[in-house]
């Protein structure tokens, strides 16, 4: 039976985007000092939604300086329970007007409706509710030490997730007591800067969270900049490598949270139902463009042919399209640089001989889209198997023993994330046990919670976010 | 009783690779002297060759250790100290100077971390009540091969200081011993050869630290790197450079001189331990 879905559009009315934003400095908007400004697009249809001020070095100086300020006079002395209270607050205003972010979200990145709504918006308000019950506790986060902050943080974050991303960041970095300088995404700065609106509504005092928008060197000027004392990035390992090089020989501390080229492994045993929406939600899940997305389907041979006539099954009645439709499953791709590379890597898949599968869909004639990929016959040589693609492209292997699965599941410089499915406990156990990853779901995939730490292994980078881990990396 | 003094037999000062006890591949060797400038012995220099054949042998115990139960790491970190008891007197004549408070407090800080093996978990890890029906544990692990510049102020303590912190959690070590000063350093893997210790999981090398850490720095095998020995800040911050190639955790060196008689608190441990989280749902 085949279900005929008519269009169930959220309206864009509910925000209202200024036709120009500036920098957020010092709890007040400014132009940018040489008046540099950018356009950030909506990637569904290519329009223009607004120019926004990119930071040069005397607008990161002037960042910077207010951060420094407000760090030694309004913020690292307040008591922890009043700090404490401006994040609850924050929660609020956000929770108050998550409505609206998720609508902004979802124009401004590409990604459904659905999910901004469902699952961004809620872990955003999660986050900074969860860290403002540690600001009066910290004492109790890191036992047998004293629990200081470290002063100005710089904080760059990528375009996948833009605002759960800046609350990973601001939230237990506010909670311990420092302040932050952060740097939204080129392709997705509209969230960002109406979170500084509301920092506004909270009375948050200025400098607290300054934000500052611009491409990759606004970026390396801020995380360069002497007067920071903490850096921490989430984007590409090769961004994260070059930040590692420039921190070395300072006393800035540093925490990365990189690539990942995740393996979800199916053994025999596991119910297919279960594992193939596992499967689907692990590399479709916001177009694949999550770090920990489980890219790389380990199956076990003996079931290989049924999980894979399954997954094509149920990739066929996934709705790639519109993004404020709340019936779309997979929306745009976040930009066009993005786009020229999931092909270029999907090329080189069909080059290197695996076999390439595309759901049948139509797509719209504007905007930047994939369909959703699997390529067959995968080999661990393969570029597909090695580099992150960061898209809707699975690649698919196969194991005969759970020592081989675990070989090649291990068999990359990544250690982000692995997933495991299986009905057999100790089998579970004894497989987590032996990834070297930073987070294992076992029957599951893609769940994140403020409580709960994320982070990698090896080139995954280093740190962790969420949890009492989290807050460690915003302590001396 | 025979009619003339008794001449000495002098100890062959080596590497310590994997269990066994090699000269350098290089056949290079360098003086050490006593610090009245007297002749000590001629220890092991060793090489670029060295420090790749202790990676490899690092890398292999890694397994083996990391799976080894938290109990019998902690049993073999009390054996350690079981066993430099027993040599007290001959660690005390070979550091020299104040060298008796030196000894205990190095045989008292196996003994403090042996018992940190089966608490770490739960001191550093943690349960996480996530909201939904899961079950969610957070866990430390070890980070993998770490390469160590052994501080050069402390010879045996600054030395034990920096290694059984690294070792107790189940990752394998790469050391580079303190330059001027290496003899305890050799003596003291000994020790190590004679505890149970699985050959492999501490490698150590004398030599010339500018020469060596480079190498190890620049390993795409090693995933840590404490410099806390590294006396040269120019040469700190190209090892730490050269380090973040393959994104290895790093202890920069110390601001301040350190006290290696207080306390020495989890930072050590924590800094060469990755969080593995695990999520499993509840049901029926």
């Amino acid at each position: 039976m085949r279900f005929e879905y008519a269009p169930a559009p959220e309206s864009p009315s509910i925000v209202d985007i200024r036709s120009s934003y500036g920098l957020f400095v010092n709890g007040e908007f400014t132009d940018a000092k040489d008046g540099e400004l950018f356009k950030t697009i909506n990637p569904a249809s290519e329009d223009v939604l607004a120019e926004v001020a990119a930071a040069g070095p005397s607008d990161v100086d002037s960042a910077v300086a207010a951060a420094r300020d407000a760090y030694e006079n309004r913020w690292r002395d307040l008591p922890g329970r009043e700090r404490g209270k401006y994040l609850y607050r924050l929660a609020r205003l956000i929770q108050e007007r998550s409505r609206e972010l998720a609508v902004l979200e979802s124009i401004d990145n590409g990604k459904p409706i659905r999910e901004s709504r469902d699952v961004d918006l809620p872990l955003v308000a999660a986050h900074f509710f969860y860290y403002a019950g540690w600001a009066d506790k910290l004492r109790y986060a890191v036992p047998g030490r004293e629990a200081r902050p470290l002063g100005v943080a710089a904080q760059v974050i990528p375009w996948n997730f833009p605002l759960l991303m800046l609350a990973w960041k601001i939230a237990p970095a506010l909670a311990a007591g420092n302040t932050v300088v952060l740097k939204p995404a080129e392709t997705t700065p509209l969230t960002a800067l109406h979170f500084a609106e509301i920092c506004q509504q909270a009375d948050l005092p200025p400098g607290v969270v300054n934000i500052v928008t611009g491409a990759g060197e606004t970026g390396r000027l801020l995380v360069e900049h002497p007067g920071v004392d903490k850096v921490a990035f989430t984007g590409s390992t090769e961004v994260g490598r070059s930040i590692a090089q420039s921190v070395s020989g300072t006393r800035k501390r540093l925490t990365l949270e990189l690539g990942g080229k995740a393996a979800n492994i199916v053994f025999d045993d596991a119910p297919v139902d279960q594992a193939v929406e596992g499967i689907v939600n692990g590399i479709f899940f916001n177009q694949g463009h999550v770090c920990c997305a489980g890219s790389r389907l380990l199956v076990q041979e003996s079931v290989a042919d049924e999980v894979l006539d399954t997954l094509k099954r149920r990739m066929a009645t996934l709705r790639v399209g519109d993004p404020l439709d709340k019936n779309t499953d997979v929306g745009a791709i976040n930009s066009a640089a993005q786009l020229a590379r999931i092909r270029e890597l999907s090329e080189a898949g069909t080059a290197e001989g695996a076999q390439r599968w595309s759901a049948p869909c139509e797509l719209p004639e504007r905007g930047f889209w994939f369909v959703p990929t699997i390529f067959t016959g995968v080999s661990q040589a393969h570029r597909i198997a090695r580099e992150e693609i960061f898209g809707p492209v699975l690649s698919v292997l196969t194991f005969r023993t759970p020592a081989e699965a675990v070989e090649k599941a291990n068999n990359t410089p990544y250690g982000l994330s692995a997933g495991v499915w299986t009905e057999k406990g100790s089998r579970i156990l004894a497989i987590a046990d032996k990834l070297r990853a930073g987070v294992v779901w076992a029957n599951t995939f893609n769940k994140f919670d403020p409580t709960a730490p994320f982070g990698g292994y090896k080139e995954s980078g280093y740190g962790r976010e969420g949890g009492r881990q989290g807050l460690e990396a915003y302590l001396a | 009783m025979p009619d003339h003094t008794r001449l000495a037999i002098r100890k062959t000062y080596k590497l310590f690779i994997g269990g066994a006890f090699p000269r350098s591949e290089s056949g290079r060797s360098y003086v050490v002297t006593s610090v009245n400038g007297d002749f000590l012995a001629n220890a092991a220099l060793a090489s670029r060759k060295d420090v790749r054949d202790a990676v490899v042998a690092a890398r292999k115990a890694f397994p083996g250790w990391a799976g080894a139960t938290a109990y019998n790491r902690g049993q073999i970190l009390y054996r350690i100290a079981e066993l430099l008891e027993g040599r007290r007197d001959q660690f005390i004549a070979e550091v020299g100077g104040e060298a008796a408070a030196e000894v205990d407090a190095a045989i008292d800080r196996w003994v403090w971390y042996a018992g940190w093996a089966d608490k770490l978990a739960q001191v550093y890890g943690n349960a996480n009540p996530v909201a939904g029906p899961f079950f969610n544990l957070s866990a430390p692990e070890p980070t993998g091969v770490v390469g160590i510049v052994a501080p050069p102020d402390s010879a045996l303590l600054g030395l034990v200081s920096v290694l059984a912190p690294v070792i107790v959690s189940g990752n394998t070590a790469v050391v580079l011993a303190a330059e001027e000063r290496p003899l305890p350093a050799v003596t003291l893997a000994e020790v190590l050869a004679t505890s149970d210790l699985p050959g492999g999981v501490v490698n150590l090398l004398t030599g010339r630290v500018a020469e060596t850490a480079p190498w190890l720095a620049g390993h795409l095998d090693v995933n840590g790197l404490d410099l806390t020995g590294v006396t040269d800040p120019e040469l700190a911050a190209t090892l730490e450079r050269d380090a973040a190639e393959n994104l290895k955790r790093v202890t920069r060196p110390r601001v301040e001189p350190a006290d290696w008689y207080a306390e020495p608190g989890i930072d050590r441990m924590v800094a060469y331990l990755e969080t593995k989280t695990v999520w499993h749902p509840k049901g029926v």
